[in-house]
């Protein structure tokens, strides 16, 4: 997929990305600093972790999932893996996993733009395998490698609904981390800042809904492939002021998009949702490929995995561990078809494509039967992807391509009755 | 010679590229297959100059040329294009009406899609990044046991035990068949086992329900695979004329549909 016969000329891109290319870049070169010059106790921290602790003690906060998506993007993912393979760590187990040690062994980072040699070490390294155990076997790679603590919340999977039960479990297993996570940080848990530090993350997860919600209108003003990109600060500055302000200003624009009618696409014919990981290594490739077909993906289950209905400062620990567990890549298949039968309906879309990740298990959704049970339910024309989001070993630009196409045609020739109209 | 507007098709697959043309009314007039190699663009430049040769079609008729199969946006002249999903429904569907479920076979992948009663795709399945199941996995099966591939569907027809191979890695299946002939199993079960091995593996990829009908070069050059598909799903598979070129067929009548 290096190019595209049909292309579409691409709509200017938003005033806010100046902003959030400098709250990145901030966000990196800071946290390496407090690394280097030991101005603040560093923390690594998994995407959807208990990071409201870390904020309120102190901590500067490094995503390493957010590491192997720059590295997917930049495509460094692929010379690096090989490193990590070589010492046991499995090509079939998580491509980010593989890919950020296998970086650290070759001593490569794309943060190297910013000016780092490397990914910032942590003094310590804070997990929940609310989203997969791979992520507590990667920091405890990370944790023999430089003799530092890693602490987490080994979390439910799996679950029906979110009972009080589970949540008292997870309530207690945050609470039984204080101690670990003040010695390291060496102060006390201020319960004010925790408040705050939720209070924050709580309105950033509303203002980025917001925005994704934004998408909801016809045209669409923001595609998944900007959402990816745009969802940096949901990501790595979730529990900031300097979060939030992003997303007011992001809101704001995409507001002033929705009332002129200006699509995120020059033209929009059909609109279509996005479950499982991205593809990183080939997002700008993907992105021109539907965009020259006039086909929005509007949506995703990905970039909404950062909107936490259930934070509140008023009972931070609490309300941190049931909106750990009521995320998406936590829940059975049952609230999982609930949920994308409720996104497809509310973004109106033609089709949902599943991306099948080889080496994400947890955040493929199609290896038990979900998308023949919605094209049923919802009468929604489905499309499966086989890919990965790292590894492109795993991906076949071609036949990608060829789906994607067959796919459009398909919907082309449904007709403009079925546009959107698919849902009961 | 054809007087009217004629409508060509061409079908740029990994092994052949095949071309058909039908006149204004849907007449198919002639069809031609040359291989692709490894020059797709003089391939598909060869393959219509022998087609129109063949139809005794005048270039100037020819109102369009779309284009389908791997090599579809490589094509210099092409007017428009369809993925080959859509080309071998559409061909499928010009000797059998819908519903059905077209299982096309070629020489790098595999596809399943289904066809409503109305004669619209409603889903379509290829295979994973992998060769088994394909006319490839049926390559590298003949070499390994010593026969042209040409040679394969004769060896199989003498085959008196059923052997069971793997469907799931064209490479580790090959050394099951070198390890199968050490322990002195005939080349003859061997290839019958491949035949299975690749309709196991096509069937894996989604269920088939309905009229089935069977199409790509492999089921035109190995007819013991329609036989072992019809086994396995119980049912007849209707293999249409021209099994191989339905690409090319379905692509031109799309051109031909465009411009009515």
């Amino acid at each position: 997929m290096a190019s595209t016969d049909r292309t579409a000329a691409p709509e200017p891109g938003f005033r806010a990305s100046s902003r959030l290319k400098e709250l990145m870049a901030e966000h990196f070169t800071g946290v390496d600093r407090a690394a280097r010059e030991k101005s603040a106790p560093v923390a690594w921290c998994t995407s959807v972790g208990p990071v409201e602790l870390l904020r309120a003690l102190g901590f500067q906060v490094f995503f390493p999932e957010n590491h192997g998506a720059l590295l997917g993007a930049s495509r460094v993912a692929g010379e690096v893996m090989g490193r990590a393979h070589a010492i046991g760590y499995s090509p079939d187990i998580c491509s980010y996993l593989t890919s950020d040690i296998g970086a650290y062994l070759a001593r490569k980072t794309p943060l190297s733009r910013y000016g780092l040699s490397a990914a910032p070490r942590p003094d310590l390294l804070l997990y929940s395998t609310n989203q997969c155990r791979e992520v507590r076997d990667w920091f405890e790679f990370y944790g023999r490698e430089w003799s530092v603590p890693v602490v987490g919340v080994t979390s439910f999977r799996d679950l029906g609904e979110v009972e009080d039960s589970h949540v008292d479990a997870i309530t207690r297993q945050l609470e039984a981390l204080v101690p670990a996570l003040e010695a390291v940080a060496g102060r006390r848990l201020d319960p004010a800042a925790l408040e705050l530090a939720v209070e924050r993350s709580r309105t950033c997860s509303d203002l980025w809904r917001q925005c994704l919600e934004a998408s909801a209108a016809r045209p669409a003003p923001l595609t998944f492939f900007d959402a990816t990109i745009q969802m940096g600060p949901a990501v790595v500055l979730r529990g900031t002021a300097e979060a939030c302000d992003y997303y007011r200003l992001l809101a704001a624009e995409l507001a002033e998009r929705v009332a002129a009618g200006r699509g995120a696409l020059p033209r929009e014919r059909f609109r279509l949702y996005w479950d499982g990981m991205p593809i990183w290594g080939r997002l700008r490739d993907l992105a021109s490929l539907f965009a020259g077909l006039e086909t929005s993906v509007v949506a995703s289950t990905y970039c909404n995995s950062w909107v936490f209905d259930a934070l509140d400062p008023r009972d931070p620990l609490r309300s941190m561990a049931r909106a750990s567990l009521e995320l998406f890549i936590a829940r059975a298949e049952g609230p999982k078809q609930r949920y994308l039968e409720r996104m497809s309906r509310q973004f109106q879309v033609d089709g949902l494509v599943f991306h099948d990740a080889r080496t994400c298990p947890n955040n493929s959704n199609v290896r038990f039967g979900l998308a023949q049970r919605l094209r049923r339910t919802s009468r929604v024309p489905v499309l499966v992807l086989d890919g990965d989001l790292n590894d492109l070993r795993c991906f076949s630009d071609e036949q990608a391509r060829t789906n994607i196409e067959a796919f459009v045609e398909q919907l082309e020739d449904a007709g403009p009755a079925a546009a959107g109209g698919g849902h009961p | 010679m054809s007087a009217g507007p004629c409508y060509v098709g061409v079908d740029s697959g990994s092994w052949n590229t095949k071309a058909a043309v039908v006149d204004a009314d849907g007449r198919l007039l002639a069809t031609a297959m040359v291989r692709t190699g490894a020059d797709v663009p003089a391939a598909a430049a060869r393959v219509v100059e022998e087609l129109l040769r063949i139809a005794a079609v005048d270039r100037s008729s020819v109102a369009a040329l779309w284009t389908t199969g791997f090599g579809r946006h490589a094509i210099p002249g092409a007017t428009s294009s369809r993925t080959e999903l859509d080309a071998h429904a559409r061909g499928a569907l010009q000797y059998v009406s819908g519903p059905l479920t077209v299982i096309d076979i070629g020489g790098q992948d595999a596809k399943i899609i289904a066809v409503d009663a109305d004669g619209r795709r409603t889903s379509h399945k290829m295979n994973r990044k992998c060769a088994a199941g394909t006319g490839s996995f049926l390559e590298e099966m003949a070499l390994r046991l010593d026969v042209p591939i040409g040679g394969l569907p004769a060896l199989a027809a003498a085959s008196r035990e059923e052997i069971e191979l793997g469907s799931f890695c064209t490479v580790f299946t090959g050394t099951e068949v070198l390890g199968l002939i050490r322990q002195g199993k005939r080349p003859a079960d061997l290839a019958r086992a491949a035949y299975r091995s690749v309709v196991k593996r096509v069937l894996e990829m989604e269920r088939v329900e309905g009229t089935v009908v069977a199409t790509g070069g492999v089921v035109s050059h190995h007819p013991l695979v329609v036989e072992l598909l019809e086994l396995a799903i119980g049912s007849r598979v209707i293999v249409p004329r021209l099994a191989q070129e339905i690409g090319a067929v379905g692509v031109a009548h799309a051109a031909r549909s465009a411009a009515a």
